[in-house]
């Protein structure tokens, strides 16, 4: 066989045709390019738009941003905002735990994997703990499970329906078995809400895996999703390497979760301020 | 008997035993100092090496091929007064997870665990422990079936860890643990939870939630396997033995943390080694325990159940 008859993987054009001097480039900050549909889009345009692309794919947003979208005159108070994580096991991998929070809280400006805090949706008060991926996977460590505890405790105390936006990876492995714990730890305290019969609605958001699922996430009066969410207990990579085949297309999504009948509603973005008033409304009236 | 890795030492001091038994009987030779002399060196050695093991050999000893299983305890606790209870009365019977009502001397009691294979047919047919969303649905059911009928609940832990298949995800696998985690803070009976083997993470704790959690002297319990642990965070699986280290797994460190109300001993050389010891041990601990429990008013009991779980967790407040 010749070279030029091998064929169909011999490249007929270079790989690159523009040249480097007219390589276009994107200014970091002016533009969004959706990781979905590949459109670059103006970021004003996009945030104007909720950080949600014309395809309909749903940007992951942190805390911050839910409180803006969801909040009246994006007003609400932080609970508990100065707790940040301990080291009880002296953790070391290839790097210290204790380092690692350090630069994860600088780099993020967050303190840790969640923002508690009581607002106004309408006229309805509401306490939010709201999960940032940002912060080690958004991993549930003690401070995860201690905050969503205490916001629990001021639902009660004052009767304001309760939600988690949960965005997580699942446990914080440096914290090992005290992670593991607070699965435990927040299905309790949800028994306690559940007693008082204060709502608590679960939305689920683009990534929800591991021990938040199989806790806090699937225990909502309502569980509700944003579109296109990856929502499971094991990883789509694990279970792939486990069946040894691969994963039908919109596997894990929140489309698929809700068929098979883990999800009350998905909603888009766009609707989620009005159709929690709505929902907090009809829990109220 | 399999000798696990670290084990060298004795298997070469059996071998010596078993030569000079032989050569005892086939030359009529007086062996006996020889024999006895040896049988004490192998107990020393074990002592030796079992007071002193790693979290790894801990690891490695709660997953030996012989070590006794959920069953084998059931049977040996309720003098095979015991019926086994079947399916989730939903999707099917899970075979990863066992459960029925037997006898502890004359007293019902609801056991349910997760039960491993022991060669590899029935570790397939079990598999491996690894329950399906049917199985813990199976072991809810079973729980409010014995907090109808006011019987208290027994679960014995042994898993590498909740099925992560594509039916298992389908059916609901983190609602499933979700669901009975919320649900044993509810139960107005007595929960004892024992580590029998493996608690790995969610697949453990989903039975998990108990008055009182106790784990045999050579168990772990933690969010994740060494291994998984090794292959998320050094990213190869080549630093199981850090990573067995550095999640403080084992009886004696999650009883250090108080994230475990008490701790098992097992026999020298590990559970398999004397199966009836340990039998008969974990027996009077749960007999024990139970009597303790029971003296508690019901609401008073899970009130201190739920305080015992939401004191768990160290963080700063600054």
């Amino acid at each position: 066989m010749t070279e030029e008859n091998n064929g169909w993987f011999n490249r007929v054009e270079q790989g690159i045709n523009t040249e480097t001097k007219d390589k276009k480039e994107i200014k970091e900050g002016l533009w969004y390019k959706c990781p979905a549909c590949k459109e670059i889009v103006p970021k004003e345009d996009h945030e104007a738009n909720l950080n949600v692309c014309v395809c309909g794919y749903h940007e992951r947003v942190n805390a911050k941003r839910y409180f803006e979208i969801l909040f009246d005159d994006n007003k609400y108070i932080e609970l508990n905002a100065d707790m940040t994580s301990a080291d009880p096991l002296g953790f070391v991998d290839t790097k210290k735990y204790t380092d690692r929070l350090v630069a994860t809280q600088k780099k993020s400006g967050l303190k840790d994997a969640i923002t508690t805090v009581v607002g106004k949706i309408g006229t309805y008060d509401i306490v939010i703990a709201a999960m940032n991926f940002e912060f080690i996977g958004g991993s549930m460590g003690a401070v995860v499970g201690e905050k969503i505890a205490r916001a629990i405790d001021y639902s009660i105390e004052n009767k304001a329906p309760f939600m988690i936006i949960s965005k997580s990876g699942g446990a914080r492995m440096m914290e090992a078995a005290f992670s593991l714990m607070q699965m435990a730890k927040t299905s309790a305290k949800l028994t306690q809400l559940s007693d008082a019969k204060v709502p608590y609605i679960s939305l689920l958001l683009d990534p929800t895996t591991g021990g938040v699922t199989a806790s806090f996430a699937m225990l909502g009066d309502v569980n509700i999703a944003e579109p296109g969410a990856l929502i499971g207990f094991a990883g789509p990579r694990v279970i792939r390497e486990t069946i040894g085949r691969d994963l039908p297309e919109g596997f894990q999504r929140s489309e698929f979760v809700k068929e098979h009948g883990f999800l009350d509603y998905i909603v888009e973005r766009k609707n989620l301020k009005n159709t929690l008033a709505q929902q907090l409304r009809m829990f109220a009236n | 008997m399999v000798l696990l890795d670290f084990e060298k030492e004795i298997g070469k001091l059996q071998e010596q035993l078993e030569k000079a038994i032989n050569i005892g009987q086939e030359t009529g030779v007086d062996v006996s100092s020889m024999v006895s002399d040896l049988e004490t060196k192998i107990i020393d050695e074990q002592e030796k090496l079992y007071s002193n093991l790693s979290s790894w050999e801990r690891v490695q000893v709660s997953r030996h091929p012989e070590r006794p299983y959920t069953l084998n305890y059931i049977d040996y606790i309720t003098d095979n007064d015991f019926i086994e209870l079947h399916g989730d009365r939903n999707v099917k019977d899970d075979k990863a997870m066992v459960g029925g009502f037997g006898t502890i001397d004359g007293e019902t009691v609801m056991f349910i665990g997760q039960q491993k294979g022991i060669n590899t047919k029935m570790r397939q047919y079990r598999n491996f422990g690894m329950a399906n969303p049917e199985g813990y649905r199976k072991a809810l059911r079973l729980m409010k079936l014995a907090e109808k009928f006011n019987k208290p609940i027994v679960t014995l832990i042994d898993t590498p860890g909740a099925f992560p298949g594509l039916e298992a995800e389908e059916r609901g696998q983190g609602e499933a643990i979700a669901r009975n985690i919320y649900e044993m803070f509810k139960l107005k009976v007595p929960v004892i939870c024992i580590i029998i083997g493996e608690g790995a993470s969610g697949g453990a704790i989903g039975i998990g939630v108990g008055d009182k959690v106790f784990m045999l002297e050579n168990t772990w319990y933690s969010v994740i396997s060494p291994e998984s642990c090794s292959s998320i965070l050094w990213r190869t699986w080549d630093y199981k033995i850090d990573a067995a280290k550095a999640l403080k797994l084992t009886a004696s460190d999650m009883f250090n943390n108080k994230l475990v109300d008490g701790i098992i001993k097992e026999p020298l050389g590990g559970a398999h080694n004397n199966p009836k010891e340990i039998f008969k041990t974990v027996k009077k601990v749960i007999k024990e325990t139970l009597t303790e429990l029971k003296k508690q008013d019901p609401e008073k009991r899970i009130t201190t159940r739920i305080n015992k779980y939401t004191d768990m967790g160290v963080f700063n407040e600054n």
